[in-house]
């Protein structure tokens, strides 16, 4: 494969596209899937068989549209037009109405200037809903597999590293790390095995960003992973998913079969002396092994439990070699930085966050689904454009990124910019990109209880700090949740999220005492109205001091 | 030495360890891929048996205590059978918010078994699960792999219901 066969190869692709007068996209994402949309291809194609136009339209399957609320998602492609909640019924009608009558089905239009499709900014998600994630030869008719091409036949390993660099990339795991950093002390360890690893095991509840862009785009990441493990110098690389998503799965394994069919991976890669390979290592349903430690050792087929670093991955990772792990959403974001330059990036966002996020917007509020915008867009902008506020007759109290590890953010700092530094200073993280509105009838309490459960029983037990702590926090919490405890209780209760914060080997115990800490920060009314007095202990001590 | 079975199959004749072997000569039985191989064996048994864990673990070289310990880390891996049915309820965030407790209290008190183990008919496994992925559709529940999204305690129990009629009446 060359550059020109490449173009050549997208060219008839077009060319193949545009015979057809219209293409239906129906969204085949695991949201869409699970509201009907699987049998709408069917209902399509028996509709265009009545009106005689099987033969001008095409009907196809994408991935995620974003507005997962209202599945099933159809989009014209010829003009544009997105449908909602389409049903067999609805499929009869755009077929007979629009395609055939050239009338709009006025029911099921999506209106797309509105707020939530016009706000965004789509980079990581571009292709996501326009093209078949199961072709290959469409994501080549959109452009992939191009920057591999250039940077392979054009740019030096070191070129690459310097681009990623100056576009100010930065680890979309949660943490931030700039990704070009990362990869230059992978490139300079002495080895003559590296390794390449992609974590998709998007463990955080309520969080499916990963999932969209690896069902929707999943030759996007592939892409991405060639790119690097050229820059650092591996030929193998792993994409480490969780077992739960299942639709995800099968799209990779689809996608690397063909990939390695046209010799975008394996030996000699566009000519050149670049080999790599992928494979798939399926995790099986532990949160932990999203940490970069644990998910190496899972890898190696043992069990999910992290180790102190130094020394870092960067230097010893899988089987003791140098391996770089970078996130779902940081590999899909190096073909666009590759073909379209670091500066164009770098002038999205914010100076020190630049690009763009993916967010998963759920919970209480009217748009549901996938979103993506510039980084240090106000909190405010999403949550009441994008988001449209809160359902009918309740007040937005709260927004919960980072999930389990994350904190909430109140509706005093609704303005705050959403970056890596400004989501800090309110104690919340980035994280992943799950966001999660909570109206008027969310307890805070409850919503803390609700994430220490989580890490109570995701704790791996290596350490003692996270494997203990974290379940006599959940105790103290069902005690105030409860209306037992008092306000000693409360006492112990920070300085016990102190000490597991501060004493825990790895992230998720670090993290773990965020939620509790950060709905005590804004929301202390709310653990204060459930206590009861405080009675004096013997001795003049208190009682509850020194107890759980 | 003799051997009085043929190489690669197991002494009880069961075909589906032949599937088993072919996985694990896939990854030249490496101990390394003691993860992909207790998959598989899920996969092909539906839930992972003492004895399957100790064929594993002479099959890869490995101490048997580490089969047992990876194979019990992980939430994936099921040690024992499944109910006809299944029934799996996601309390990840959004779901959580949405309401899935009201659900999980339903169902608990209509099957009077907690969630994580299986009715005495064996009827259904309940199963919690941590975020299956769909939250635009919160509270999600996966009934027989099968999505089910905007889940009310009313539906699922009705859903229950039914998978229990189905006992009586076979």
């Amino acid at each position: 494969m060359t550059l020109e066969e490449l173009r050549e190869l997208a060219e008839t692709e077009r060319g193949r596209q545009s015979k057809f007068r219209h293409r239906i996209l129906f969204c085949s994402a695991a949201g869409c899937l699970s509201c009907g949309s699987g049998n709408l291809r069917e209902a399509f194609t028996q509709a265009l068989r009545e009106h005689k136009l099987e033969g001008e339209v095409e009907v196809q399957g994408t991935g995620c549209m974003g507005l997962c609320g209202q599945g099933p998602l159809v989009k014209v492609h010829s003009d544009e037009t997105l449908y909602e909640r389409v049903d067999a019924d609805a499929a009869r009608r755009i077929v007979g109405e629009h395609l055939a009558g050239g009338r709009r089905v006025a029911e099921h239009l999506v209106d797309t200037t509105r707020p939530f499709f016009a706000a965004q900014s789509k980079i990581v998600l571009e292709n996501c809903g326009r093209i078949n994630a199961e072709s290959i030869d469409e994501y080549i008719a959109v452009g992939g597999y191009e920057a591999l091409a250039k940077a392979l036949t054009e740019v030096p390993p070191d070129g690459v590293i310097e681009q990623i660099r100056l576009s100010g990339l930065r680890g979309r795991g949660g943490a931030g790390y700039p990704t070009g950093l990362k990869w230059g002390i992978v490139r300079k360890a002495k080895s003559e095995q590296k390794y390449v690893v992609c974590n998709a095991d998007e463990g955080d509840p309520g969080a499916f960003m990963d999932r969209s862009v690896l069902e929707g785009d999943p030759h996007r990441i592939l892409e991405g992973m060639a790119i690097a493990g050229y820059a650092v110098g591996a030929n193998q690389g792993y994409i480490y998913i969780r077992a739960e998503y299942p639709l995800a799965i099968e799209r990779l394994k689809l996608a690397i079969k063909q990939a390695e069919r046209l010799g975008l991976l394996g030996n000699r890669i566009f000519d050149s002396n670049f080999n790599f390979r992928i494979d798939l290592r399926i995790g099986a349903g532990a949160f932990v092994c999203g940490e970069e430690t644990a998910l190496l050792r899972s890898i190696q087929g043992r069990r999910g439990r992290p180790r102190p670093r130094p020394p870092y991955p960067s230097e010893r990772g899988l089987w003791g070699m140098p391996t770089l792990i970078n996130n779902v959403e940081t590999y899909a974001n190096i073909a666009p930085i590759m073909t379209r330059g670091s500066a164009w990036f770098a002038s999205i966002g914010t100076p020190k966050s630049t690009g763009t996020k993916v967010f998963a917007l759920a919970g209480k509020i009217r748009n549901t689904g996938l979103i993506e915008v510039p980084m240090g867009i106000p909190l405010r902008k999403i949550i009441f454009d994008i988001g449209e506020g809160t359902p009918e007759g309740t007040e937005f109290k709260a927004a919960q990124t980072g999930g389990p590890s994350g904190g909430c953010i109140p509706k005093e700092h609704l303005d705050l910019p959403v970056d890596y530094e400004s989501l800090a200073t309110v104690g919340s993280i980035m994280g992943s990109g799950g966001m999660i509105v909570m109206d008027s009838t969310s307890n805070m309490v409850d919503v803390a209880k609700y994430f220490m459960e989580f890490s109570v029983d995701e704790s791996c037990g290596k350490c003692i700090p996270c494997r203990v702590g974290t379940k006599h926090i959940h105790g103290l919490l069902e005690k105030i949740s409860a209306g037992t405890a008092d306000a000693g209780h409360v006492r112990l209760l920070e300085e016990l999220c102190t000490m597991v914060k501060e004493t825990s080997l790895c992230g998720l115990g670090q993290s773990a005492p965020n939620p509790v800490l950060s709905t005590l920060r804004f929301f202390r009314q709310e653990y204060d109205e459930k206590l009861v007095p405080e009675t004096a202990g013997e001795n003049g001590t208190h009682k509850n001091d020194k107890t759980v | 030495m003799t051997q009085t079975t043929k190489p690669n199959s197991h002494p009880s004749g069961d075909n589906r360890f032949k599937l088993l072997d072919r996985t694990i000569t896939k990854h030249q039985a490496n101990g390394d891929a003691l993860i992909e191989v207790l998959h598989a064996a899920q996969e092909i048994f539906g839930f992972l048996e003492t004895d399957l864990l100790i064929y594993i673990s002479h099959k890869l070289k490995l101490p048997l205590s580490r089969v047992y310990g990876v194979a019990t880390f992980y939430h994936f891996f099921r040690l024992k059978p499944n109910g006809k049915h299944t029934f799996v309820l996601c309390t990840g965030t959004a779901c959580y918010v949405k309401g899935a407790n009201g659900i999980q209290q339903a169902v608990e008190g209509h099957c009077r078994t907690k969630f994580g183990e299986t009715t005495a008919d064996r009827s259904v496994s309940l199963i919690s699960a941590r975020c299956v992925g769909s939250c635009g559709l919160a509270p999600v529940t996966v009934i027989d792999n099968q999505v089910v999204g905007k889940m009310t305690p009313e539906e699922a129990v009705n859903r229950l219901r039914a998978f229990q009629e189905e006992e009586v009446t076979a």
